[in-house]
């Protein structure tokens, strides 16, 4: 039983490992581009497990900041794992234990929670392992990849690379918004509130990571004030 | 490898765990509140449409190329093209144009 649904879901995390090895060389490549070695970069996808966190930390790590400075800034892009960690304790069996939940916690990305969280009403820890193996090692080995051939590749394609990362995000959110028009609606004003952070004076100013948790908390509370999703009808959203 | 590089990549770690730790393993109650669930079922969407746009159209260095990617991203996923797919699709487009445009 628990064998099938680990292989259950290393099947299902195929898409999201071959969309990390494309990220992951494009961070191999931008981190070797910032002086990093091979080892650090390899050991930096190794231990975060992070898309956004890492190449903010990579940056900032280029322009000398301080230790302080990284903990906060990679701390506040990935504080939207704290709502999908949250979200996933919902689907979990309530008896699973504190050292599964601690080993889980390290693979809750953006794609795998997409992935596990679809089959909500199934999530086991075997099955969301399953999704996080493949992805893993694909984030490792691409950024090893990345990072070792850098000073082959035309500075063009490395330019070209660095829209992979959204191209991903897009794939990930646009089949349900497809399907539900509240996911649209979310999608839309999530998008707007953004553009308006990006581009207005003084607005402008606040730091990516601090402008992502605003733009979300608020879309998600004004979406859940107006379309709230009973369980019915998330089973039936769930079900596509 | 020197201390202060060590020094960036252990709290690195350390915020990246944290945040995905806490809730998993301290929040085991089932969440009744309608409002609460519903927002941690939009969150997702929120946070990935955030990050996406606008900065996809810089994250080349010419704006109306990564527009163009950005359509075909945008295409390819309306049609449930694999998400490695669009992501390969896309980087060699963008590569291709930058040579044309």
């Amino acid at each position: 039983m628990k064998g099938k649904e680990y292989g259950k879901g290393v099947l299902d995390g195929i898409p999201v490992a071959l969309a990390y090895l494309a990220v992951s060389f494009t961070f191999g490549l931008s981190a070797a581009n910032f002086g990093l070695s091979p080892l650090v970069a390899t050991l930096i996808s190794a231990t975060n497990l992070t898309s956004a966190g890492q190449f903010a930390g990579i940056n900032l790590i280029a322009v000398s900041a301080s230790v302080v400075e990284i903990f906060f800034a990679v701390l506040i892009i990935n504080a939207r794992y704290l709502l999908m960690s949250l979200s996933l304790t919902q689907y979990l069996p309530e008896k699973t234990s504190v050292v599964k939940r601690l080993l889980m916690s390290f693979f809750v990305t953006d794609e795998i929670f997409a992935i596990t969280n679809a089959k909500a009403e199934k999530l086991t820890f075997a099955y969301f392992m399953g999704v996080a193996t493949l992805p893993y090692f694909a984030w490792a080995i691409g950024t090893l990849c990345g990072s070792l051939i850098t000073s082959i590749l035309p500075v063009t394609l490395q330019n070209a690379m660095n829209i992979a990362l959204y191209c991903m995000f897009i794939a990930i959110i646009l089949p349900p918004a497809k399907k539900s028009l509240p996911v649209a609606v979310c999608i839309g004003v999530a998008v707007g509130l953004s553009c308006l952070f990006y581009y207005t004076p003084y607005l402008k100013e606040i730091s990516m990571g601090i402008r992502i948790i605003i733009v979300s908390v608020v879309t998600s509370a004004v979406l859940a004030l107006i379309f709230p999703v009973d369980k019915k009808n998330q089973n039936k959203k769930e079900a596509n | 490898m020197n201390w202060n590089l060590l020094g960036s990549v252990l709290v690195m770690i350390v915020a990246s765990y944290l945040p995905r730790f806490i809730p998993l393993v301290f929040c085991r109650k089932k969440v009744k509140s309608v409002f609460l669930r519903s927002f941690l079922f939009y969150m997702p969407y929120a946070v990935l449409a955030g990050l996406t746009f606008p900065a996809i159209f810089y994250a080349t260095d010419n704006v109306i190329v990564s527009a163009i990617g950005t359509a075909v991203a945008l295409i390819l996923s309306f049609f449930r093209c694999n998400m490695a797919l669009v992501a390969v699709i896309c980087v060699a487009l963008v590569f291709g144009l930058s040579y044309v445009l």
